[in-house]
Protein backbone atom coordinates (compact mmCIF):
# COMPACT_ATOMS: atom_id res chain seq x y z
CA UNK A 1 0.00 0.00 0.00
CA UNK A 2 1.43 3.65 -0.77
CA UNK A 3 0.20 7.18 0.31
CA UNK A 4 1.58 10.49 0.15
CA UNK A 5 0.88 13.93 -0.18
CA UNK A 6 1.79 16.35 -3.05
CA UNK A 7 5.64 16.27 -2.70
CA UNK A 8 6.15 14.04 0.35
CA UNK A 9 5.21 10.33 0.23
CA UNK A 10 3.88 8.59 3.66
CA UNK A 11 3.96 5.48 3.12
CA UNK A 12 6.18 2.96 0.71
CA UNK A 13 4.71 -0.43 0.23
CA UNK A 14 3.37 -0.48 3.04
CA UNK A 15 2.33 -3.97 4.35
CA UNK A 16 0.45 -4.73 7.35
CA UNK A 17 -1.95 -7.89 8.56
CA UNK A 18 -3.85 -7.66 11.61
CA UNK A 19 -5.52 -11.37 12.84
CA UNK A 20 -8.41 -11.61 14.24
CA UNK A 21 -9.39 -11.94 18.05
CA UNK A 22 -5.26 -10.80 18.66
CA UNK A 23 -3.84 -7.52 19.70
CA UNK A 24 -1.64 -6.08 16.97
CA UNK A 25 0.85 -3.07 17.97
CA UNK A 26 1.78 -1.02 15.31
CA UNK A 27 4.59 1.23 16.66
CA UNK A 28 6.98 3.65 15.22
CA UNK A 29 8.90 7.16 15.80
CA UNK A 30 6.78 10.17 16.09
CA UNK A 31 6.00 11.39 12.52
CA UNK A 32 6.08 8.14 10.92
CA UNK A 33 2.36 8.68 10.02
CA UNK A 34 0.89 6.10 12.42
CA UNK A 35 -2.22 8.35 12.74
CA UNK A 36 -2.21 8.43 9.12
CA UNK A 37 -2.11 5.16 9.00
CA UNK A 38 -5.60 4.75 11.30
CA UNK A 39 -7.33 7.18 8.89
CA UNK A 40 -6.51 4.57 5.79
CA UNK A 41 -7.42 1.98 7.92
CA UNK A 42 -10.96 3.81 8.81
CA UNK A 43 -11.72 5.06 5.36
CA UNK A 44 -10.96 8.57 5.79
CA UNK A 45 -8.76 8.86 3.17
CA UNK A 46 -7.89 6.64 0.45
CA UNK A 47 -4.30 5.06 -0.33
CA UNK A 48 -2.70 6.27 -3.88
CA UNK A 49 -1.51 2.83 -4.65
CA UNK A 50 -2.10 -0.51 -3.85
CA UNK A 51 -5.46 -0.85 -0.96
CA UNK A 52 -6.91 -1.54 2.41
CA UNK A 53 -9.08 -4.66 2.83
CA UNK A 54 -11.16 -4.57 6.28
CA UNK A 55 -13.40 -8.01 6.44
CA UNK A 56 -12.75 -8.78 2.74
CA UNK A 57 -13.90 -5.06 1.43
CA UNK A 58 -11.50 -3.26 -0.38
CA UNK A 59 -12.17 0.30 1.56
CA UNK A 60 -11.63 2.06 -1.91
CA UNK A 61 -14.49 0.40 -4.24
CA UNK A 62 -16.83 1.39 -1.43
CA UNK A 63 -19.58 4.23 -1.03
CA UNK A 64 -19.86 6.15 1.82
CA UNK A 65 -22.78 4.59 2.98
CA UNK A 66 -20.64 1.65 2.97
CA UNK A 67 -17.80 2.60 4.70
CA UNK A 68 -20.13 4.18 7.31
CA UNK A 69 -21.33 0.53 7.78
CA UNK A 70 -18.36 -1.32 8.31
CA UNK A 71 -17.27 1.56 10.82
CA UNK A 72 -20.22 0.60 13.35
CA UNK A 73 -18.60 -2.41 13.58
CA UNK A 74 -15.20 -0.68 14.56
CA UNK A 75 -14.65 1.46 17.76
CA UNK A 76 -12.08 3.72 17.86
CA UNK A 77 -10.41 5.44 20.70
CA UNK A 78 -8.91 9.16 19.94
CA UNK A 79 -5.53 10.31 21.37
CA UNK A 80 -7.50 12.98 23.35
CA UNK A 81 -10.96 10.87 24.28
CA UNK A 82 -12.78 13.52 21.51
CA UNK A 83 -15.76 13.39 23.33
CA UNK A 84 -18.81 15.61 22.89
CA UNK A 85 -18.29 18.66 25.28
CA UNK A 86 -21.68 19.81 24.61
CA UNK A 87 -23.09 16.21 25.92
CA UNK A 88 -22.53 14.62 29.78
CA UNK A 89 -20.65 11.24 30.40
CA UNK A 90 -23.66 9.28 30.17
CA UNK A 91 -25.11 11.06 26.78
CA UNK A 92 -21.44 10.58 25.28
CA UNK A 93 -21.41 6.61 25.51
CA UNK A 94 -25.45 6.62 24.49
CA UNK A 95 -24.33 8.52 21.50
CA UNK A 96 -23.79 5.87 19.30
CA UNK A 97 -26.81 3.80 20.64
CA UNK A 98 -29.35 6.92 20.29
CA UNK A 99 -27.85 7.53 16.60
CA UNK A 100 -28.16 4.05 15.08
CA UNK A 101 -30.61 1.83 17.03
CA UNK A 102 -34.09 2.18 18.73
CA UNK A 103 -33.74 0.76 22.10
CA UNK A 104 -35.86 1.93 24.88
CA UNK A 105 -34.73 4.16 27.27
CA UNK A 106 -34.32 1.61 30.28
CA UNK A 107 -32.16 -0.77 27.92
CA UNK A 108 -29.73 2.52 26.98
CA UNK A 109 -29.31 3.41 30.48
CA UNK A 110 -28.64 -0.57 31.20
CA UNK A 111 -25.88 -0.80 28.57
CA UNK A 112 -24.29 2.42 29.32
CA UNK A 113 -24.25 2.03 32.96
CA UNK A 114 -22.43 -1.08 32.21
CA UNK A 115 -20.16 -0.08 29.75
CA UNK A 116 -18.94 2.70 32.11
CA UNK A 117 -18.55 0.39 35.02
CA UNK A 118 -16.50 -2.19 32.98
CA UNK A 119 -14.47 1.38 32.91
CA UNK A 120 -14.49 2.09 36.40
CA UNK A 121 -16.53 5.72 35.47
CA UNK A 122 -20.09 4.38 36.77
CA UNK A 123 -20.02 7.10 39.11
CA UNK A 124 -19.01 9.58 36.79
CA UNK A 125 -21.97 9.38 34.67
CA UNK A 126 -23.24 12.90 35.14
CA UNK A 127 -20.53 14.55 34.85
CA UNK A 128 -19.11 17.19 32.00
CA UNK A 129 -15.98 15.94 29.68
CA UNK A 130 -14.90 19.42 30.68
CA UNK A 131 -14.80 17.98 34.59
CA UNK A 132 -12.71 14.73 33.71
CA UNK A 133 -8.84 14.39 33.92
CA UNK A 134 -7.23 13.19 30.73
CA UNK A 135 -7.08 9.53 31.81
CA UNK A 136 -11.16 9.32 32.66
CA UNK A 137 -11.99 11.37 29.65
CA UNK A 138 -10.26 8.51 27.67
CA UNK A 139 -11.70 5.67 29.86
CA UNK A 140 -15.06 7.18 29.14
CA UNK A 141 -13.92 7.34 25.40
CA UNK A 142 -13.29 3.71 25.18
CA UNK A 143 -16.85 2.85 27.04
CA UNK A 144 -18.60 4.79 24.30
CA UNK A 145 -16.41 2.85 21.86
CA UNK A 146 -17.79 -0.50 23.03
CA UNK A 147 -21.06 0.08 23.65
CA UNK A 148 -22.14 -0.85 19.98
CA UNK A 149 -20.13 -4.12 20.76
CA UNK A 150 -17.41 -3.65 17.85
CA UNK A 151 -15.86 -6.28 16.51
CA UNK A 152 -12.56 -4.09 16.09
CA UNK A 153 -10.97 -1.60 18.21
CA UNK A 154 -8.64 1.03 17.30
CA UNK A 155 -6.64 2.81 19.88
CA UNK A 156 -4.90 6.04 18.52
CA UNK A 157 -2.00 6.83 20.95
CA UNK A 158 -3.73 5.37 24.34
CA UNK A 159 -0.68 6.09 26.66
CA UNK A 160 0.45 9.48 25.64
CA UNK A 161 0.30 11.86 28.28
CA UNK A 162 -0.87 9.53 31.33
CA UNK A 163 0.50 9.57 34.66
CA UNK A 164 1.36 5.53 36.13
CA UNK A 165 -1.65 4.71 37.22
CA UNK A 166 -3.82 5.64 34.64
CA UNK A 167 -1.43 4.14 31.75
CA UNK A 168 -1.27 1.28 34.14
CA UNK A 169 -5.56 1.34 34.22
CA UNK A 170 -5.60 1.24 30.43
CA UNK A 171 -2.87 -0.97 29.82
CA UNK A 172 -5.28 -3.37 31.87
CA UNK A 173 -8.58 -2.04 30.21
CA UNK A 174 -7.02 -3.15 26.69
CA UNK A 175 -6.19 -6.54 27.60
CA UNK A 176 -9.51 -7.29 29.37
CA UNK A 177 -11.53 -5.85 26.02
CA UNK A 178 -9.63 -8.47 24.13
CA UNK A 179 -9.94 -11.46 26.06
CA UNK A 180 -13.24 -10.93 27.76
CA UNK A 181 -15.27 -9.20 24.62
CA UNK A 182 -12.58 -11.19 22.10
CA UNK A 183 -11.92 -8.35 20.47
CA UNK A 184 -9.65 -7.34 17.80
CA UNK A 185 -7.56 -4.85 18.54
CA UNK A 186 -5.13 -2.68 16.65
CA UNK A 187 -3.04 -0.01 19.11
CA UNK A 188 -1.04 2.42 17.65
CA UNK A 189 1.69 3.83 19.64
CA UNK A 190 5.51 4.68 20.41
CA UNK A 191 5.46 3.14 23.80
CA UNK A 192 7.59 0.01 23.49
CA UNK A 193 7.22 -0.98 27.34
CA UNK A 194 3.25 -0.66 27.61
CA UNK A 195 3.20 -2.28 24.37
CA UNK A 196 5.60 -5.20 25.01
CA UNK A 197 3.40 -6.32 28.00
CA UNK A 198 -0.13 -6.81 25.78
CA UNK A 199 0.93 -6.96 22.18
CA UNK A 200 0.56 -10.17 20.22
CA UNK A 201 1.65 -9.68 17.11
CA UNK A 202 3.93 -5.99 16.51
CA UNK A 203 5.27 -4.21 13.66
CA UNK A 204 7.67 -1.34 13.57
CA UNK A 205 7.30 1.31 10.92
CA UNK A 206 10.27 3.74 9.78
CA UNK A 207 10.47 5.44 6.64
CA UNK A 208 7.03 4.06 5.16
CA UNK A 209 7.58 0.47 5.38
CA UNK A 210 7.28 -1.88 7.80
CA UNK A 211 11.07 -2.86 9.04
CA UNK A 212 10.14 -5.58 11.46
CA UNK A 213 7.47 -7.93 12.64
CA UNK A 214 7.03 -10.18 14.97
CA UNK A 215 6.20 -10.61 18.76
CA UNK A 216 7.25 -8.22 21.08
CA UNK A 217 10.25 -10.73 22.18
CA UNK A 218 11.80 -10.90 18.82
CA UNK A 219 11.61 -7.34 17.74
CA UNK A 220 13.51 -6.45 21.00
CA UNK A 221 16.43 -9.24 19.97
CA UNK A 222 16.35 -8.03 16.76
CA UNK A 223 19.44 -7.17 14.97
CA UNK A 224 18.51 -4.82 12.77
CA UNK A 225 20.04 -1.11 13.86
CA UNK A 226 16.79 0.88 13.17
CA UNK A 227 14.72 -1.99 15.60
CA UNK A 228 17.61 -1.13 18.28
CA UNK A 229 17.60 2.19 18.26
CA UNK A 230 13.89 2.39 18.80
CA UNK A 231 13.59 -0.51 21.20
CA UNK A 232 16.27 1.06 23.58
CA UNK A 233 15.46 4.52 22.61
CA UNK A 234 18.70 6.17 21.55
CA UNK A 235 19.19 9.68 20.35
CA UNK A 236 21.16 8.87 17.18
CA UNK A 237 21.21 6.48 14.37
CA UNK A 238 19.53 5.27 11.57
CA UNK A 239 16.80 7.52 12.52
CA UNK A 240 18.79 10.45 12.86
CA UNK A 241 18.38 12.95 15.62
CA UNK A 242 18.62 16.23 12.98
CA UNK A 243 16.37 16.95 10.44
CA UNK A 244 17.41 17.21 7.25
CA UNK A 245 19.75 20.45 7.21
CA UNK A 246 22.69 22.06 4.96
CA UNK A 247 26.33 21.64 6.17
CA UNK A 248 25.71 23.35 9.83
CA UNK A 249 29.34 25.13 9.50
CA UNK A 250 27.80 26.67 6.35
CA UNK A 251 24.74 27.59 7.42
CA UNK A 252 26.11 29.68 10.35
CA UNK A 253 28.50 31.69 8.33
CA UNK A 254 26.27 32.27 5.69
CA UNK A 255 24.01 34.45 8.06
CA UNK A 256 25.45 38.17 7.46
CA UNK A 257 25.63 37.69 4.06
CA UNK B 1 -3.28 21.59 -9.06
CA UNK B 2 -0.50 23.82 -10.82
CA UNK B 3 1.25 26.16 -8.64
CA UNK B 4 -0.22 29.03 -11.10
CA UNK B 5 -3.14 28.25 -10.17
CA UNK B 6 -3.25 28.64 -6.78
CA UNK B 7 -1.53 32.00 -6.85
CA UNK B 8 -4.15 33.64 -8.91
CA UNK B 9 -6.41 35.05 -6.51
CA UNK B 10 -9.18 35.36 -8.79
CA UNK B 11 -9.15 31.23 -9.40
CA UNK B 12 -8.46 31.06 -5.71
CA UNK B 13 -11.78 33.22 -5.35
CA UNK B 14 -13.79 31.11 -7.82
CA UNK B 15 -12.43 27.93 -6.31
CA UNK B 16 -13.84 28.59 -2.67
CA UNK B 17 -17.12 29.58 -4.50
CA UNK B 18 -17.91 26.53 -5.43
CA UNK B 19 -16.76 24.78 -2.56
CA UNK B 20 -19.25 26.55 -0.37
CA UNK B 21 -21.67 26.05 -3.42
CA UNK B 22 -20.75 22.33 -3.03
CA UNK B 23 -21.37 22.23 0.62
CA UNK B 24 -24.16 24.36 0.74
CA UNK B 25 -25.99 21.31 -1.45
CA UNK B 26 -24.23 18.65 0.38
CA UNK B 27 -25.79 21.11 3.53
CA UNK B 28 -29.21 20.98 2.12
CA UNK B 29 -29.00 16.77 1.32
CA UNK B 30 -29.11 16.97 5.94
CA UNK B 31 -31.59 19.45 6.43
CA UNK B 32 -34.34 17.23 5.88
CA UNK B 33 -33.16 14.41 7.93
CA UNK B 34 -32.16 17.12 10.67
CA UNK B 35 -35.92 18.21 10.95
CA UNK B 36 -36.78 14.96 11.72
CA UNK B 37 -35.29 15.96 15.33
CA UNK B 38 -36.43 19.03 16.29
CA UNK B 39 -35.19 19.06 19.18
CA UNK B 40 -31.22 19.76 17.89
CA UNK B 41 -32.87 22.40 16.08
CA UNK B 42 -34.99 24.47 18.42
CA UNK B 43 -31.50 24.10 20.59
CA UNK B 44 -29.69 26.06 18.20
CA UNK B 45 -32.47 28.58 17.32
CA UNK B 46 -32.44 29.31 21.40
CA UNK B 47 -28.69 29.85 20.97
CA UNK B 48 -28.60 31.67 17.71
CA UNK B 49 -31.88 33.71 18.15
CA UNK B 50 -32.81 33.75 22.20
CA UNK B 51 -29.56 34.63 23.46
CA UNK B 52 -29.03 37.67 20.63
CA UNK B 53 -32.38 38.67 21.69
CA UNK B 54 -30.97 41.60 24.33
CA UNK B 55 -28.15 43.05 21.51
CA UNK B 56 -30.94 43.41 19.04
CA UNK B 57 -33.81 44.78 20.84
CA UNK B 58 -31.27 47.47 22.24
CA UNK B 59 -29.63 48.47 18.96
CA UNK B 60 -33.23 48.42 17.11
CA UNK B 61 -34.56 51.24 19.95
CA UNK B 62 -31.45 53.38 19.40
CA UNK B 63 -31.80 52.38 15.48
CA UNK B 64 -35.15 54.05 15.25
CA UNK B 65 -34.48 56.81 18.07
CA UNK B 66 -31.45 57.88 15.51
CA UNK B 67 -34.09 57.46 12.89
CA UNK B 68 -36.38 59.88 14.01
CA UNK B 69 -34.09 62.36 14.64
CA UNK B 70 -32.80 62.37 11.42
CA UNK B 71 -36.15 62.23 9.55
CA UNK B 72 -37.62 65.12 11.58
CA UNK B 73 -34.64 67.42 10.89
CA UNK B 74 -35.13 66.50 7.29
CA UNK B 75 -38.89 66.42 7.07
CA UNK B 76 -39.61 69.55 8.85
CA UNK B 77 -37.29 71.54 6.33
CA UNK B 78 -40.29 70.56 4.09
CA UNK B 79 -43.09 71.52 6.78
CA UNK B 80 -44.01 67.28 6.08
CA UNK B 81 -43.21 65.95 9.38
CA UNK B 82 -46.87 64.18 9.28
CA UNK B 83 -45.17 61.09 7.32
CA UNK B 84 -42.52 60.85 10.18
CA UNK B 85 -44.02 57.44 10.87
CA UNK B 86 -44.18 56.46 7.06
CA UNK B 87 -39.99 57.50 6.77
CA UNK B 88 -39.32 55.64 10.13
CA UNK B 89 -41.51 52.59 8.96
CA UNK B 90 -39.97 52.16 5.52
CA UNK B 91 -36.46 52.74 6.74
CA UNK B 92 -36.88 49.78 9.32
CA UNK B 93 -38.85 47.42 7.76
CA UNK B 94 -37.22 47.65 4.31
CA UNK B 95 -33.56 48.46 4.87
CA UNK B 96 -32.22 48.67 8.16
CA UNK B 97 -34.53 46.03 10.39
CA UNK B 98 -32.61 43.36 8.24
CA UNK B 99 -29.16 44.77 7.32
CA UNK B 100 -28.21 45.97 10.91
CA UNK B 101 -29.84 42.19 12.39
CA UNK B 102 -27.78 40.71 10.11
CA UNK B 103 -24.91 42.47 10.55
CA UNK B 104 -25.28 42.14 14.43
CA UNK B 105 -26.02 38.39 14.12
CA UNK B 106 -22.49 37.88 12.03
CA UNK B 107 -20.82 39.21 14.81
CA UNK B 108 -22.71 37.45 17.70
CA UNK B 109 -24.32 34.04 16.37
CA UNK B 110 -22.11 33.77 13.70
CA UNK B 111 -18.63 33.84 15.28
CA UNK B 112 -19.87 31.55 17.73
CA UNK B 113 -21.14 29.05 15.42
CA UNK B 114 -17.73 29.59 13.37
CA UNK B 115 -15.53 28.78 16.88
CA UNK B 116 -18.22 26.57 18.56
CA UNK B 117 -17.37 24.02 15.29
CA UNK B 118 -13.87 25.20 14.41
CA UNK B 119 -12.98 23.43 18.04
CA UNK B 120 -15.32 20.72 17.36
CA UNK B 121 -12.89 20.18 14.62
CA UNK B 122 -9.92 20.98 16.15
CA UNK B 123 -10.62 18.73 19.29
CA UNK B 124 -11.06 15.62 17.31
CA UNK B 125 -15.40 15.28 17.57
CA UNK B 126 -16.18 15.94 14.17
CA UNK B 127 -14.26 13.17 13.48
CA UNK B 128 -14.97 10.81 16.08
CA UNK B 129 -18.71 10.63 14.70
CA UNK B 130 -17.66 10.06 11.83
CA UNK B 131 -15.98 6.97 13.15
CA UNK B 132 -19.41 6.39 14.79
CA UNK B 133 -20.34 6.67 11.41
CA UNK B 134 -22.73 9.17 12.47
CA UNK B 135 -22.43 12.25 9.64
CA UNK B 136 -21.48 15.77 11.32
CA UNK B 137 -23.05 17.47 8.54
CA UNK B 138 -26.35 16.32 10.03
CA UNK B 139 -25.39 15.92 13.44
CA UNK B 140 -23.69 19.21 13.69
CA UNK B 141 -23.81 21.47 10.97
CA UNK B 142 -27.41 21.28 9.59
CA UNK B 143 -29.51 21.75 13.07
CA UNK B 144 -27.13 25.36 13.37
CA UNK B 145 -27.96 26.17 9.71
CA UNK B 146 -31.58 25.70 10.17
CA UNK B 147 -31.38 27.52 13.84
CA UNK B 148 -30.02 30.40 12.19
CA UNK B 149 -32.18 30.51 9.31
CA UNK B 150 -35.53 30.12 11.42
CA UNK B 151 -33.75 32.86 14.19
CA UNK B 152 -32.78 35.44 11.41
CA UNK B 153 -36.52 36.58 10.07
CA UNK B 154 -37.51 36.64 14.14
CA UNK B 155 -34.73 38.92 14.92
CA UNK B 156 -35.49 40.91 12.30
CA UNK B 157 -39.04 40.89 13.41
CA UNK B 158 -38.18 42.02 16.71
CA UNK B 159 -35.75 44.33 15.50
CA UNK B 160 -38.52 46.69 13.40
CA UNK B 161 -41.11 46.63 16.05
CA UNK B 162 -38.41 47.90 18.68
CA UNK B 163 -37.75 50.29 16.51
CA UNK B 164 -40.65 51.98 15.49
CA UNK B 165 -41.54 51.81 19.53
CA UNK B 166 -38.26 53.91 19.62
CA UNK B 167 -39.55 55.94 16.63
CA UNK B 168 -42.38 56.73 17.86
CA UNK B 169 -40.69 57.58 21.41
CA UNK B 170 -38.64 60.22 19.72
CA UNK B 171 -41.25 61.54 17.00
CA UNK B 172 -44.51 61.75 19.31
CA UNK B 173 -42.97 61.92 23.05
CA UNK B 174 -40.03 64.02 22.43
CA UNK B 175 -40.71 66.24 19.30
CA UNK B 176 -44.46 66.50 19.40
CA UNK B 177 -45.94 65.02 15.89
CA UNK B 178 -49.23 64.01 16.50
CA UNK B 179 -49.70 60.81 17.54
CA UNK B 180 -52.57 60.09 15.43
CA UNK B 181 -51.02 61.27 11.97
CA UNK B 182 -47.70 59.28 12.69
CA UNK B 183 -49.66 55.97 12.96
CA UNK B 184 -52.50 56.59 10.42
CA UNK B 185 -50.09 57.44 7.51
CA UNK B 186 -47.92 54.78 8.36
CA UNK B 187 -50.82 52.45 8.31
CA UNK B 188 -52.26 53.68 4.93
CA UNK B 189 -48.49 54.07 3.23
CA UNK B 190 -47.10 50.68 4.25
CA UNK B 191 -48.02 48.10 2.09
CA UNK B 192 -47.82 44.56 2.02
CA UNK B 193 -44.88 44.90 -0.45
CA UNK B 194 -42.71 46.97 1.80
CA UNK B 195 -43.08 43.83 5.01
CA UNK B 196 -42.50 41.31 1.59
CA UNK B 197 -39.15 42.89 0.65
CA UNK B 198 -37.71 42.95 4.49
CA UNK B 199 -39.32 39.08 5.21
CA UNK B 200 -37.12 38.05 1.83
CA UNK B 201 -33.87 40.17 3.31
CA UNK B 202 -33.82 38.82 6.04
CA UNK B 203 -34.19 35.08 4.67
CA UNK B 204 -31.45 35.69 2.46
CA UNK B 205 -29.33 37.39 4.68
CA UNK B 206 -30.54 34.12 7.05
CA UNK B 207 -29.07 31.82 4.50
CA UNK B 208 -25.93 33.55 3.80
CA UNK B 209 -24.68 34.22 7.60
CA UNK B 210 -25.25 31.18 8.91
CA UNK B 211 -24.14 29.24 5.97
CA UNK B 212 -20.80 31.77 5.98
CA UNK B 213 -20.69 30.94 9.74
CA UNK B 214 -20.79 26.93 9.79
CA UNK B 215 -18.58 26.55 6.29
CA UNK B 216 -15.41 28.45 8.06
CA UNK B 217 -16.03 26.45 11.06
CA UNK B 218 -16.30 23.44 9.53
CA UNK B 219 -13.09 24.09 7.19
CA UNK B 220 -11.47 26.12 9.55
CA UNK B 221 -7.63 24.70 10.26
CA UNK B 222 -7.51 22.73 13.63
CA UNK B 223 -5.32 24.92 15.50
CA UNK B 224 -5.79 27.85 17.99
CA UNK B 225 -5.12 30.57 14.79
CA UNK B 226 -7.04 29.03 12.28
CA UNK B 227 -9.98 28.92 14.29
CA UNK B 228 -9.20 32.72 14.92
CA UNK B 229 -8.99 33.41 11.47
CA UNK B 230 -12.22 31.37 10.39
CA UNK B 231 -14.36 33.59 13.01
CA UNK B 232 -12.69 36.91 11.75
CA UNK B 233 -13.23 35.62 8.06
CA UNK B 234 -17.37 34.73 9.30
CA UNK B 235 -17.56 38.19 10.37
CA UNK B 236 -15.87 40.10 7.07
CA UNK B 237 -17.60 38.05 4.78
CA UNK B 238 -20.90 37.97 6.59
CA UNK B 239 -21.11 41.62 6.40
CA UNK B 240 -19.76 42.44 3.03
CA UNK B 241 -22.33 39.78 1.63
CA UNK B 242 -25.16 41.39 3.91
CA UNK B 243 -24.42 44.72 1.82
CA UNK B 244 -24.10 43.65 -1.93
CA UNK B 245 -27.05 41.66 -1.25
CA UNK B 246 -29.40 44.26 0.45
CA UNK B 247 -28.28 46.00 -3.00
CA UNK B 248 -29.53 43.96 -5.58
CA UNK B 249 -32.30 42.59 -3.24
CA UNK B 250 -33.23 46.23 -3.48
CA UNK B 251 -33.12 46.88 -6.61
CA UNK B 252 -35.40 44.37 -7.83
CA UNK B 253 -38.09 45.47 -5.27
CA UNK B 254 -38.36 48.42 -6.81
Amino acid sequence: MHYGVPQRPIFRGLDIKVRKGRITAIMGPSGTGKTTLLRLITGQISPSRGSVVVWGNDLSTLGRSEIYALRKRMGMLFQNGALLTDLSVFENVAFPLREHTDLPEPLIRTLVLTKLHAVGLRGAAYLMPGELSGGMARRVALARAIVMDPEVLIYDEPFVGLDPISMGVIVRLIRQMNEGLGLTSIVVSHDVQELSTIAHDSYLMSGGKVVAAGTPQELASSGLEVVKQFMTGSDDGPVPFHYPAPDYRKDLLEEGE
Amino acid sequence: MSAVAVDNPLIAGIRKLGKVTLFFFRLLAQCGPALARPGLVIQQIYNAGARSLIIIMLSGLFVGMVLALTGIDLLQRFGSEDVLGVAAALGLLKQLGPVVTALLFAGRAGTSLTSEIGLMRATDQLTAMEMMAVDPMRYVVAPRFLGGIIAMPLLVAIFDIVGLFGAQLVGVQQMGVNAGTFWSNMQASVSMDDVTEGIVKSVAFGIACTLIAVYEGYHADPTAEGVGLATTRTVVASAVLTLIITYFLTAAFL
